[in-house]
């Protein structure tokens, strides 16, 4: 019989944000040291230093620590916490909440019931950003609650990259991390998100997030998980409901330790010639339990849409489970497909490899690097070599086998 | 007397639980390319894996000795870094893993420049194929050609080459012969290096010139002698004619 770990038999933990409290806000918790801090972000993708970034919006626990816009790009882009936006734009308090539902779950509510505290990020009309905008969040206070609440707005024509780092400061432990996010794409503007979250197994992690898409609009979400993680369940969704919009979706997921993560996205297809592509990658080290989820919801005859999950079971001890939806709701012309596959780490590609003089651990990285493929995210090259080399540096003690 | 670069004593395999190779002897010496002829099934294949460690098969009896060094219990990227290098007749495909991440690694190892790669691919016109997936929807020549890119990477002192020309087209046969050839040393201005060629055709050997053969048939080494006469009397009297061959060698 196959050793099926314990925790497998329960489902995501339903926890109750009530049991966490929430950090002072205003005060710096007493570990937090600003080159522990740039580390952990960098860890998660974000550079505190701002070079090569367009713009940073920095929060530790409830504080506001960096919001700067990088000289020569003040025109193009506005980063604001969330509270400043409302009293700024008029505008906004419609568009709060207008994609997630306050009342969707018990983690939405806590968010809901607490001050408006997380960002806004506004891509001005026409401009394009060259460089990437970057966003940190961190917990640095044990045994918290962080509750945010942010939203973006790609205006009309604009185009822009924005990495998210998620984490914990070096030192807290245990807590829980709420995340809501809004995503306004507007006509003809192009955003690219990029989600990196570096956490540890006492961290328990519930993004809630949306994005609606106009006419013509792009929306690519990038989702990368190589920490471990007491568990984490998102399920973002998209409405593409312009004319052409477009989607992708790419989740890169390492489970290590003992992490529980249910996680995937649901795109619907509103708008005559949408299409959607969503691609996840998932290695289940150790005794990770891993869903990988996927909807598409099709409600127009002219759209396209397609979905794959992959996955490695690299351990004996680790689970991953693939779950593709298809729905055409009345629309018989909509092209819907999915493709789902979970295979071991071949054992004679490891041996070609090492036939070539890289050891066994390092042809086993090599293959694992290449199955979650970072390349494909379109990252700065700096972020992608700092992804690769901690894919390289630390397999996962399951992946040898 | 000189150290053989490879030396085979008395190898013994199973696959499995099928016993191929019985007792099989051949000595490489330095600068001495070697060819493997016999019917499919002969156990050639089989020969060339054994030697260079690949998992699955097991050496029963016998030795494998790389420049006098016994490297019969080594994995395969011992062997590899010690300078044994084996040219796949059908090498798997490595998804995410392109030519020129695994060219950077092999040179890498080797304290040679990466840069170095373009160039060798440029030998074995490769140079718009770096970016793509090893062995993901390549032509047969293509794979040929990536295989002798890695093997030009590694400059190993011992090659083997599995079928090099099986599934290759003629311009393509001449672009790995030329490789070989480099790979092998030959006519570059350096000491040879040696190399065990197993070829069903041997329309190869009309690019990479072979001093000895060798007809392996029933997973035993029935016949050697001069690679064109062996190739004649082939063609003229099949294999069993080898087995005339082996009473006259006394074997």
């Amino acid at each position: 019989m196959p050793r099926v770990p314990r925790h497998v038999r329960g489902k995501i933990p339903d926890l109750d944000p009530g049991h966490f409290r929430r950090a002072p806000r205003g005060k710096a918790s007493p570990s937090l040291t600003g080159g522990l801090l740039a580390g952990c972000a960098l860890e998660a993708g974000v550079d505190l230093s701002g070079s090569g970034r367009a713009g940073t919006y920095l929060q530790v626990d409830r504080s506001v620590l960096q919001r700067e816009v990088l000289r020569g790009f003040g025109d193009h882009v506005e980063i604001l916490p969330l509270g400043e936006a409302l009293g700024r734009h008029r505008w906004l308090r419609e568009h709060l909440w207008s994609l997630v539902p306050a009342a969707a779950d018990r983690y939405t509510k806590a968010v809901a019931g607490s001050e408006q505290e997380g960002y806004f990020i506004r891509i001005l009309p026409g401009r394009k950003v060259g460089l990437p905008i970057q966003s940190c969040l961190v917990m640095a206070r044990s045994r918290t609650l962080q509750g945010v609440h942010n939203v973006v707005v790609a205006e009309e024509g604009s185009e822009a990259h924005l990495i998210t780092g998620c984490l914990l400061h070096a030192g807290a432990s245990s807590g829980l991390h709420l995340g809501v996010s809004e995503f306004f794409v507007r006509r003809g503007a192009s955003l690219t998100f990029t989600m990196i979250h570096s956490w540890d197994e006492t961290f328990h992690v519930r993004p809630r997030s949306a994005a609606l898409v106009e006419d013509g609009g792009a929306f690519v979400s990038n989702y990368v998980l190589m920490s471990p993680v007491g568990s984490l369940q998102m399920y973002p969704a998209t409405i593409l409901r312009g004319k052409g919009s477009r989607a992708r979706f790419q989740a890169l997921l390492y489970g290590r330790g003992a992490s529980l993560v249910d996680i995937g996205s649901r795109t619907v297809l509103e708008g005559a010639g949408c299409s959607s592509e969503t691609v996840s990658r998932a290695i289940g080290a150790d005794r990770s339990v891993i869903v990988a989820r996927g909807t598409l919801t099709a409600r127009t005859d002219r759209c396209r849409g397609h979905l794959e999950c992959r996955g490695i079971l690299a351990s004996g001890k680790a689970v991953i489970r693939a779950v593709p939806e298809l729905e055409a709701e009345g629309v018989p012309g909509a092209e819907l497909s999915h493709e789902a596959a979970i295979s071991p780490i071949a054992e004679e590609e490891v041996a070609y490899l090492m036939t070539r003089g890289l050891g066994r651990e390092e042809a086993l990285a090599t293959i694992v690097r290449g199955f979650l493929n970072v390349d494909l995210l379109g990252l700065p090259p700096e972020l992608q070599r700092r992804i690769d080399e901690h894919l390289a540096a630390t397999p996962g003690e399951g992946a040898g086998m | 007397m000189a150290i053989p670069a490879l030396e085979i004593r008395g190898l013994s395999v199973t696959v499995g639980r099928k016993r191929i190779l019985n007792s099989v002897s051949l000595t490489v010496g330095e600068g001495e390319v070697h060819v493997l002829m016999g019917p499919n099934g002969g156990g050639k294949t089989t020969l060339l894996q054994a030697v260079m460690g690949m998992p699955g098969y097991r050496v029963t009896e016998g030795k494998v000795l790389l420049e006098g060094k016994d490297i019969t219990g080594l994995p395969a990227d011992e062997r590899a870094r010690a300078g044994l290098a084996l040219s796949f007749q059908r090498p798997p495909a490595v998804r995410g893993v392109t030519l020129r991440s695994l060219t950077s690694q092999i040179l890498e190892r080797r304290g040679a420049p990466v840069r170095a790669g373009s160039s060798l691919a440029a030998e074995v016109a490769l140079e718009a194929h770096l970016d793509r997936e090893l062995n993901v929807g390549l032509s047969g020549g293509e794979v040929k050609r990536s295989e002798m890119l890695q093997l030009l990477a590694l400059a190993p002192r011992v090659a083997l080459f599995d079928e090099p020309e099986s599934g290759v087209d003629l311009d393509n046969i001449a672009v790995v012969g030329e490789a070989m050839r480099t790979v092998l040393g030959i006519g570059r201005g350096r000491a040879p290096r040696s190399g065990v060629i197993v070829t069903h055709t041997g329309h190869i050997l009309s690019h990479v010139p072979a001093h000895e053969a060798h007809v392996l048939l029933g997973g035993t080494i029935v016949c050697r002698g001069l690679p064109q006469l062996l190739f004649e009397d082939v063609r003229r009297h099949g294999y069993e004619g080898c087995l005339k061959c082996r009473e006259c060698l006394g074997m």
